[in-house]
């Protein structure tokens, strides 16, 4: 298949460009959707439990360093392509 | 680097984040060693750290003013939202790394978005990877030092609770999270953040002069200049944030390393 729209462009070099476009937009809809349900949860738990709000954002802060990473993960091997 | 006006939109590629020495280093072993852009910001973020530090805390008063205010609100943050949630009433102890921590990376990133530098050191790899050695060390002697060699390994690796039959899958899955991918993202998302969010800034700023030079869309270029000034705005925000994450999550492994088993 790769090698097929490699033989249609005739150009490796457009099919990078392409692949690196693809991986930043792929990586990015996963933690979008975490994001938003983890930060949603997050809202509903501080409107709850007002006093325990520190301790909630403290830990979705957590969450969202590691979410985060996964699309960083998609930049940052976008351009090793 | 091109500090002109472009009539033409040069995207940003990774190269900008290549510098030249300047002037001759030396080599050691086959690795050059010399001064440039990125060694002189590190330094310039560790003599800011130094600087606040000494003036804030020279002459430390019961009733605080000024830089000393300022000074402690930050640690006084430090503590009570990292230290002593992630670590508990131990948390004390390691004020001085997580404070360090969290300074330093904060000093380092906000040279990101001010005019004249706009570029962190911490967008390569390099230093990021070393801060989140010293994290990684710090974990496992922390660990080792409570629970002794041995009763580490088994407190990493063999969580309780879980069934007999699951310990050959458990185990490695258990030990590769803990012990090898911790450092590693750690350091990527310090290094990614920065980088993505020099690229925004230079793809927002470049073509905001692209667009302005362009004739009729030059009204388009307004708004991506006012948005581009947002973005500054955001990435301050994503260097403090970043600089949090990185102290807690720091705090975090500390605090698991620490917990006796349940």
């Amino acid at each position: 298949m790769l090698r097929l729209v490699a033989e249609v462009t005739g150009n490796l070099d457009a099919l990078k460009t392409v692949g690196r476009g693809l991986v930043i937009g792929l990586a990015a809809i996963g933690p979008g959707v975490g994001l938003g349900i983890l930060i949603g949860k997050s809202v509903e738990a501080m409107a709850r439990q007002p006093e325990y709000a520190g301790q909630v954002r403290a830990t979705m802060f957590i969450g969202i360093g590691l979410i985060e990473a996964l699309a960083l993960f998609g930049i940052a091997f976008s351009f090793i392509i | 680097m091109t500090w002109c006006l472009l009539a033409e939109f040069v995207a940003p590629t990774t190269k900008d984040f290549v510098w030249p020495c300047w002037g001759g280093g030396f080599r050691i072993l086959g690795f050059s060693f010399c001064l440039n852009f990125i060694i002189f910001l590190v330094l310039l973020s560790f003599a800011a750290f130094l600087l606040l530090f000494y003036l804030a805390f020279r002459q430390p008063k019961i009733v605080p003013s000024g830089l000393q205010n300022v000074m402690e609100v930050g640690i006084l943050f430090v503590r009570d939202n990292i230290a002593r949630p992630m670590i508990g009433p131990e948390g004390d102890r390691f004020m001085p790394l997580l404070s360090t921590l969290f300074f330093f990376i904060f000093l380092g990133n906000i040279l990101e978005v001010i005019p004249g530098v706009n570029f962190s050191a911490n967008s390569r790899i390099a230093f990021p990877l070393i801060l989140a050695m010293v994290s990684w060390v710090t974990f496992n002697v922390v660990g080792i030092k409570q629970h002794g060699f041995i009763g580490y390994l088994k407190h990493v690796m063999l969580p309780p609770g879980a069934p007999l039959w699951l310990y050959p899958l458990l185990v490695p899955i258990e030990f590769i999270t803990q012990i090898v991918i911790r450092p590693i993202t750690l350091s990527v998302r310090l290094a990614a953040n920065l980088l993505a969010g020099h690229f925004l800034l230079a793809v927002f700023f470049l073509g905001t002069i692209a667009l302005l030079q362009s004739g009729i869309l030059a009204i388009v270029g307004v708004f991506a200049f006012a948005l581009s000034v947002v973005l500054v705005g955001f990435e301050i925000f994503v260097s403090i944030l970043q600089a949090f994450i990185f102290a807690i999550l720091t705090a975090s492994y500390i605090g698991g390393a620490l917990a006796e088993e349940h």
